[in-house]
Order: C-alpha cells, then structure tokens, then sequence
C-alpha cells in the first residue's frame, strides 16, 4: 500500500514495539519515584527540583527521550552497519585513554570529567561493541574466523575495563555468551561456563548451601529437559526449594548434600538402567564434581589461603571494601528489603533507605528502596517488566529476517540480563558487591542515557525492518 | 529435541529472575528477623538503666548502695590505624599481654564481630576511667559506658545480701520480655528475694540513627521516652553492727549463729559462717571460682538450709510437750547414774547428782532426766501404743516450726526433718518401741534443724508459746512484706508450761559456776539471760556446740542460736559467742574484752571436715 509520500513504509504507530517502549517508561518513572523516595529525607524537596538526584534523573530521562526520538525519526538504521567499525574503534581509544587522563571515582578510572558532566566509556562501550559484534557475525558467521574475531571483539574491551577497575562492567560482557550460543555455539560450553563461575562466586559470597542447591536445580532441569519430564521438574524442585528455605543455617547444608546424593543415585540408577545414558552420565559428574568444587573451594578458601590471600581474591571479586564494609553493605540491603514484607511499607514509608542506611542507595542499591516500600509484590512487579521486556527483545530478534537485527537483539537482552542479575544478586547477598547499576532505574545520566540509546537503537533497527514488510 | 535456541535462552532468563524471586520471597515473607533488625537499627533505644534500690538494716545504715564504675567498649572496625598498646595498657593498669590477647580475639573472630561494640573491660573505678577519658582521642573506637554496680559500706551481711549477677539465657527465659541481655539481677539472698522491687524499672531515650551507626536526632523530640523509675529501698531486719559483731565472733569456725527479735519474729543477725567477704560480692563473677571451689563452702547459707542434730536444746521441746501432756510437772524427779539404761543398752550421762527436778535437769542438762519423760510421753496410756503417742508427739513437735519450712524470706530455706512413725515402721519392720527411738529425747539420731530452726526455738520461749515466722524484709515505703508475718504462730504447748521452764534455763545460766550449771560461763550481771546449751554428736569428728538463749527473762528482746561444728561442749564456744552479742545488742557495749578476743581468735578450721569440691 503506497502511502502520502510514495513509498511502501508502514506508519510510526504501526510499527514501533509499543510493548517495548511502555516498558521503557515504567522502568525510568518507577526508577525516578524511587529515587526521590531514597532520598527525601535527607534533602527534603520538591520531585522535580533540579538540585536534587530526582530532579537530576528527570533531566536526563528528557534528554534520553529526545534523543530516542532522534534515533527513531532521523538516524538512519542502516547506518549502524557501516559505522559500527569506526565506533567500536573510537570507544575503544576512549576506553584507553581514560585510563591516563580519566578523574577517579570511587578508586575506579573510568570517568570523564568534563565541568558538571561526567561521562564514562565504559557504558557506551556496550553499545559500540554489540554493534561491532552484530557487523562482524552477522557478516561471517561462527565459523573459525568469524568466532575468534567475535571472542575478540568481546574481550579487548572486557580487558581494558578490567584494568579500569570496574570488575563490574566488565562481567557484564560475559552477557554476549547468549548471542553466541543462539549463533551457534553449543549450549553446554555456555552452562558449563557460567556454572562453574555462579558456583564459585555463590560458594563464596553466599554460602554452600546456596552453590549445591543451584547446581542441584540445574542439573536436574537439564536432565529433566533432555528426558522430556520437564512438567514433573518444576513442582518437585519448587517444593524442595521452599522447604529448604525452612532449615536453619548450618544444617541446611547437610539438607542439601543428602538431596544431592538421593538425586546422584536415582541418576545413577537411570543411568545404569538404559535411557539417555551418556547424558546422564555427563550431569552426574557435573553434579558431582560441582558439588566438589563447592565444598573445595570453600574449604580451600576457609582453611588454606592466609589472610592476605583471601582478600587479594575478594579484591579480585571486586567485594568492594567500602568504609564500613562489605558485609555491612549486604546486611543493610538485605535489612531494607526484609523488613519490606509482602506489601512493603509503602511509598515514601521507608525507615531504612530513608535514613541513609543503604550505601549507594539511590544508585547501586536502588532496588532496597523498592524492596522496603513496594515489598515483595513491587518487586515481582518489577522483576515482571524486565522478564516481560527480555521476552519481547528476544521475540523481535527472532522475528527479524536480518541477523545484524538478531544479533544486536541477543546482545542487549544479554547485557540487560547481566545488569539484572549481577545487581539484584548483590542487593539480595547472593554476589559480591560489585558496583553496577539497575538498568533504566539506577540514578546516573550515563547509565539512562546508554541504555536509551542502546534500546531505542534496537527499536529503531526493528521498526525500519517492520515498514517494509 | 524441538525447542528452539530462543525458548531455552527465555527459560535460563526465567529460571534466573525465579532464584531472585525465591530469594526475595524467604528474606521479605519467610524470614521475620529483618523486620525486628529494621525496626532497632532506624530507631535506637537508648536502655536507662534505673540504679538498683538500697539495702538498709533496721537502724538505716545502708548495708548495700551503688557506685558508678565502668565498662571500656571497643568496636574493633572503628580502628583503623595501630594505636600505643603500651599507653593503654599503663592507663588501665593493666598488663599489655591482656590487650594484646584481647585483640588476638577480636581478629580471630572478626567476621563474626562485624561492626559490634565489644566489652573489653568491665567495672574500671572511677579514678581509672578519667584517667583514660583524657587520652581518649589517641584510641578512637575505645569508649566507656557508665555502670552501677554495688557497693557495700560495711562488711556486714555477706551471703545474707546476696549478689548481682549477669542474665543468663535459663533465667530470661523464666522470665520473658523482663530483662534483657547485660541486665542484672539479684542471683542469692535479698537481692534475690526482693528482685522486683530492687531493680526498678529501665526507661529509654528513642534516637533515630542515621548510617555507621550515627546517632541523628531525638525521636519525636523526646516524647516517646521513658524515665527510667529507680529501685525500691528495702529496709531489713538486720542489725549492721550486730552483724558484723557476728561475723567477726563467728570467724575461724564453721556454723550458723541466729538473733531473733521474739516480739517481732525480725531476725538482727544472720551469720552463716565461712561468709563471703562483700568485696567480693560486688563483681562475684570475678570471684566465682574462688568461692566456689573453697572447700568450706562459703556459699551455703548454713544458717537456714544446713539440718542439723539440734542436740540437747531440744530437751526443752520434750520438757515442754511432756508438761502439756501431764507426764511431767515441775517437781518429777528421775535418778541417773551417767546415763540412761535400756535392755543391755546406756544412754551416757556427764557426772552430775542425782535424782534431779526438772529444773535442775534443764540447769544441768541431764540426758537420762529426758529418756523418761520421752518414754512417758510415747508410752502414755492415754494412746493405743507407741505409734500413736509418737504422731502426737510429733504433731506437738511440728507446732514449733520444727521439719518443714518456717516460711522465711529466704529462698534458700530448708525444711529439716522430723520423723514419722511410718519412717520407724518401714525401718524396723514394725517392730521398734520407745526405746528404740530414745535419741530422739536428747535431740539426736534422726532430727534435723536449721539454726533457723533453734534460734525460732528460743524466740518461742521468749515469747511464753507463740512464734512470728522469721524475717529478713521489713515494709516500708512501696516494699510490702506477706502479712503472715504479722501473725502469732502458737505451739501446741499453753503458755503456762513455758513458764515453768524458764527458769531452769535461767538458772543454767545464772546460777553460777559451782552450781553444775551448763552455761554459767554466759553470765552478764543485769541481763538475765535464759538459756540451754547443747553439744549434738557429730559423726564427722568431734560434737558440736550448740546454744540457744534470749534476754532478759521478761520482755525479751533478743533471741539468739549460735551453732558452731565440731566446736565440742556447749559451753566451750556457743555459750560465750551467744553472751557477747547479746550484751552487745542490749548495752551497746562488751564487758569482757578478753572473752571476746578468744572467740574472735579462735580458729576451729582444722577441726572441720572440708567437704571436696567436684570441679
């Protein structure tokens, strides 16, 4: 159908991913309300006022709104195609650069200061290398070549972020694992990966209870998967979970060893008998061997390593030692979002977050605040949205005909699902503090202004495709 | 396997978000202690701690107060750079080792610690703490809380007071919601006894606390605060100087010494001796192993929960049940010839003439006088047979307080023993009479009183037949005592017959040295002390001195026991302690000055089989 100005595109209304968009708006208003709520006690003023951190977010979500529109309206999609090199490129300098010449927040060189403004490479390097990635294996596939080039183009600046000091933004990288995984590469190289490091990172930061009862849920999910007995899983693993929630600290532990040694028998027991064999074999041993790995490392950590050792790896972990403490951190967090309680106390109600108990509360640790005020029902609200927001990323991604389109998709779904998990793991005692914001909600302009744009990047690539078929 | 790539990727999301979830749920819905952390971390209760009430003797002397001492908190995060352990260490007049191992602790624990304040000296005087309080600012993290503890003016009363001793989990959980965590509370005697009223009640200033613990403001400007009420005083009944006049008498022996006002039935002195010196009470547990492991078991408050043989006193008791009972009146005269015989058997006697009145019996105390008037008493024909007349005499026995608890204020208090019929019964099949049981008219064999007991006795006496139950509190301002207190507990015995026996214990006393009287070495010209001595057998050495007595004869104002292990005669100790306090109590003032430092000198220890302390 040819419309007014003789071309076949659809109009804007019928081609933009409204569900996308409303989510967009409901993370950064939800972001702003908490933001003001964390911080009206101690700077008691009006939402709006343009001094205050609230005042300040809504500045930038206007800015980050107009500048979607920009993306939407006048940059040309196919643009990103051609230019993806030269950004990548540029980011890439910015990122070494900042290094030498960056100013140091928080014992991390990572910021330009440029008078009022500060601007960090580091969250536009997400943008330029998914782009990059996007180019690059949408061009030559998984293929030898195009795979190494992809590691690549994923590492040097994971790498460089790293000697920046932001451990934080660098895990976010391990998210382009998802893009690689739909591209081709075999899922069990993927669970594998990320179990041994969720494994070692809960062991640690958590407890050992928490590492068994993850590998133990995982393992059993993926031979449930493969044998097709998926409906029989979810009950079961529920029930099992809520009733270890019930147990107490230490022997919560001995719970879940006994649980795991039922399970390795009846997997043995299947596998010995016929079915799946190799399969089952193979999660066996992660079971395991996960299992040892667990108790080792935590044993090791514990008993064998000095004291000097043990913190150079919670260095290393980036378990930040703030003036008050890492632990201090999470027992405040936790504190805030326990004393929540289903219906939370509601807005504005907050003693914790109000009284400034929370570090970073308005930036890092902004979901306390949802936790403490909107309880467990704001916060399954909210996880909702970004559940429902990764579903439509990925549905569009599988719906465009273009791989550039995909393959960015996959990259961002992978980057926002990072973000997610890396800080609500930290606000909920499951990770090390690693200091990273909420996606869209987290007080910081550079950080609303990325995700915006790397968003509406996505939204735009998606509505060009959709105009013309 | 037809699952695309996409759905297994949205199912590893989902499964991620639905950990997050559980873990949300457990911490918002299941688990409740971070509401509780919540609600002490925004808002800070600032414990009032009230200062626990006074413990006055009767004359308004205050036996137990309080002093303000302190307690050196550190918070081991809040330091950050080494500081001068050496200073510190001079400060406190501490060793440096004890520093140094105090760290040592906190770093081996640190995780656990966290960013807890930790006690790290407790009850620093005064005089130390401001010492420190000027070089406070060379160790940030150290501060001091101020404390009350108890203090006792005068070495009067030991055990008897009681001590004050941390909470510990037993006892909150007897008492919910009451006390918390480093309170105090009375653990032994009065502090004990009258816990309720001496604690007051603790009041709390409501503070808003910011993050790091920074107190911010006031809570509602205040007006949710509470003023901490102070502690009741309590009065008692106890005489200070009486007391420690007691104490001093009564050390180097083993035993309980008793003083009794009859008209009141409020007890002047209560020594259980070995006492626990006061100065150890105030900070008992750092005494507690001291005390504990004393083989002489100074804890044991022997004056009201040690039974013992009552010994000869209690011929007066048989003498007094034997006169209402018409076996006896005061002219009977019984023949002994150094004891009393039986079958093949002789209850000894000491040489003394013979036949004796019951006068002279009591003056004189004769064993074999009493072996009658026992057998009559169980062999009256007015009962079917021995049994019954042992119930009755029993019974008769029981009215004086004697094999059960007086009902004292103390919680700590003994019942003692008197047997019953069905006890002989059971041990001699049956077949047992009176004088199987003779002992029993001298005060022996299976008879348990607590000095308690004996000193109630006497008071009984003083009081022609009635007692009022033995007590330590007195009521004052906002301190009520139970009103059976107040109450004349009556023997079975007529006021009469009491008269009839004063006045050999008069004469024992007063009748001079070469009259055969027991207790002539007790005289006080003018007093007209009364008395019985006795000297009970004791199967772990030598016998034990025991008197009782109260002065003057009419209108009595003192009643008093004194019973001292393996003391020997009567008269060798008991007699001469007993006059001496009680011419201290009723003239202010001791006559005999070498008397009195024999007793105080006197060191009975070796005499005495300590009892091993199981650790």
């Amino acid at each position: 159908m040819l419309n007014k100005s003789g071309s076949y595109e659809r109009s804007v209304g019928g081609t933009l991913d409204w569900w996308l968009i409303g989510c967009y708006f409901i993370l950064v208003l939800f972001g702003v309300l908490n933001i003001y709520a964390s911080i009206q006690n101690t700077e008691p003023s009006s939402i709006f006022a343009l001094d205050t951190r609230s005042g300040k977010q809504i500045m930038w979500i206007g800015i980050s709104v107009v500048v979607a529109l920009a993306l939407i309206f006048f940059f040309p999609p196919r643009l990103f195609d051609v230019i993806s090199p030269f950004l990548y490129g540029l980011i890439l300098c910015l990122l070494v650069l900042v290094i030498f010449i960056g100013g140091s927040v928080k014992g991390s060189h990572s910021w330009f200061t440029l008078g009022p403004v500060s601007f960090q490479p580091a969250e536009v390097s997400k943008i330029t290398t998914s782009l990059f990635l996007a180019t690059i294996v949408s061009r030559f596939g998984l293929e030898k070549r195009g795979f190494i080039m992809a590691v690549l183009i994923i590492l040097v600046p994971m790498m460089i972020i790293v000697l920046e000091h932001e451990t934080g933004s660098a895990l976010v990288y391990v998210g382009f694992i998802f893009m690689l995984y739909r591209e081709g590469l075999s899922g069990w190289v993927v669970l594998l990966m990320l179990l041994c490091i969720v494994l070692f990172i809960i062991t640690l930061t958590s407890s050992s209870f928490w590492a068994i009862l993850l590998l133990l849920a995982i393992v059993s999910l993926s031979d449930s998967v493969q044998n097709g007995q998926l409906k029989w899983w979810i009950p079961v693993a529920a029930a099992i979970i809520c009733a270890n929630c019930f147990i107490p600290a230490p022997y919560n532990l001995w719970a879940i060893l006994a649980e795991s040694s039922i399970y390795a028998c009846y997997s043995f027991w299947r596998a010995f008998r016929g079915h799946y064999q190799g399969f089952r074999w193979a999660t066996l041993a992660t079971l395991l061997l996960g299992t040892a790995l667990v108790l080792l490392s935590r044993f090791f950590f514990d008993n064998v390593l000095k004291d000097y050792q043990r913190s150079r790896i919670e260095v290393l972990l980036n378990i930040k030692e703030d003036f008050s403490g890492a632990g201090y951190n999470v027992r405040q967090s936790l504190i805030a979002i326990g004393s929540g309680g289903f219906f939370g106390k509601g807005y504005l109600k907050g003693t914790q977050t109000a009284y400034g108990f929370v570090p970073e509360q308005s930036t890092d640790f902004i979901f306390c605040t949802v936790g403490e005020e909107w309880g467990f029902a704001g916060c399954l609200f909210l996880l909702a949205v970004y559940g429902f927001m990764l579903y439509r990323i990925i549905r569009d991604s599988e719906r465009s005909r273009e791989a550039f389109i995909r393959i960015y998709g996959y990259c961002l779904a992978g980057c926002i699902f990072m973000h997610l998990i890396i800080n609500l793991g930290m606000t909920l005692g499951l990770m090390p503090v690693i200091g990273i914001p909420l996606p869209l909600m987290s007080y910081g302009g550079s950080s609303v202004l990325s995700f915006t744009v790397m968003l509406f990047i996505f939204i735009s690539l998606y509505r060009n495709e959709r105009k013309y078929f | 396997m037809n699952i695309g790539k996409d759905t297994r990727l949205l199912i590893g999301f989902g499964v991620a978000l639905l950990v997050l979830l559980l873990r949300l749920f457990q911490i918002q819905v299941i688990d409740g202690s971070y509401k509780s952390d919540a609600a002490n971390q925004a808002m800070y209760r600032k414990t009032i701690y009230p200062s626990r009430g006074i413990i006055y003797d009767r004359n308004g002397t205050i036996l137990v107060g309080n002093k303000i001492t302190y307690d050196l908190m550190v918070t081991p995060r809040e330091i950050r750079e080494p500081f001068d352990t050496a200073l510190l260490a001079e400060i406190l007049q501490v060793d440096t080792s004890f520093i140094k191992e105090k760290f040592r602790y906190y770093r081996k624990y640190r995780t656990r610690i966290g960013w807890q304040t930790q006690l790290m000296m407790k009850q620093i005087p005064s005089e130390v703490f401001l010492k420190f309080m000027e070089s406070q600012y060379l160790f940030p993290g150290f501060n001091g809380v101020e404390r009350t503890t108890r203090d006792y003016p005068i070495n009067s009363g030991g055990n008897l007071l009681g001590y004050c001793s941390e909470v510990d989990d037993a006892f909150m959980a007897k008492h919910p919601g009451e006390y918390r965590a480093g309170d105090y509370y009375g653990k032994t005697g009065i502090e004990a006894a009258r816990e309720k009223e001496l604690r007051g009640e603790k009041g709390y200033n409501i503070f808003l606390r910011g993050s790091n613990n920074r107190i911010k403001d006031h809570y509602m400007d205040g007006a949710y605060d509470k003023e901490a009420v102070p502690g009741k005083d309590v009065v008692t009944t106890i005489d200070a100087s009486l007391q420690n006049y007691g104490q001093r008498l009564m050390q180097g022996k083993v035993g309980a010494m008793v003083a009794i006002e009859p008209s009141t039935g409020e007890i002047l002195t209560l020594v259980s001796s070995p006492c626990i010196n006061v100065n150890a009470l105030a900070d008992f547990s750092a005494h507690y192993e001291e005390i504990a492991s004393d083989p002489y078991r100074p804890m044991f408050n022997r004056a009201v929960a040690s039974a013992y043989p009552p010994g000869s006193v209690f011929k007066l008791v048989n003498g007094l049940i034997g006169l209402q009972e018409g076996v006896l009146t005061p002219s009977t005269r019984y023949p002994c010839n150094k004891g009393y015989v039986y079958g093949k058997k002789k209850l000894g006697c000491h040489n003394h003439p013979s036949p004796l009145n019951m006068e002279q019996s009591i003056m004189m105390s004769c064993n074999g006088y009493y072996c009658y008037v026992f057998k009559s008493l169980l062999e009256n024909k007015k009962y079917k047979n021995v049994s019954e007349g042992f119930d009755v005499w029993r019974d008769y026995v029981q009215s004086f307080g004697f094999g059960h608890k007086l009902g004292s204020d103390f919680p700590s208090e003994r019942g003692g023993n008197v047997p019953t019929s069905t006890y002989y019964d059971r041990v001699y099949r049956k077949r047992w009479n009176s004088n199987t049981v003779i002992s029993l008219s001298i005060g022996q064999g299976e008879l348990g009183c607590t000095p308690l007991h004996i000193a109630n006795l006497a008071a009984t006496i003083a009081n022609r037949g009635y007692y009022y139950i033995p007590h330590i509190v007195k009521a004052s301002e906002g301190v009520e005592i139970d009103p059976k207190y107040y109450e004349k507990q009556y023997t079975k015995v007529s006021p009469e017959n009491f008269e009839k026996i004063i006045p050999g214990m008069w004469r024992a006393v007063n009748a001079g040295p070469e009259s055969g009287a027991t207790a002539w070495v007790g005289e006080v010209k003018g007093l007209d002390i009364c008395g019985k001595t006795g000297t009970a057998q004791n199967p772990h050495g030598a016998d034990n001195s025991v008197f009782i007595c109260f002065a003057p004869r009419d209108n009595p104002k003192i009643a008093v026991a004194v019973y001292v292990e393996n003391g020997g005669w009567g008269a060798t100790w008991a007699v001469p302690m007993a006059s001496l306090l009680v011419e201290k109590y009723l003239t202010g003032e001791v006559t005999r000055p070498e008397l009195e430092q024999r007793m105080m000198n006197a060191n009975l220890m070796h005499k005495v089989k300590a009892v091993k302390v199981k650790k």
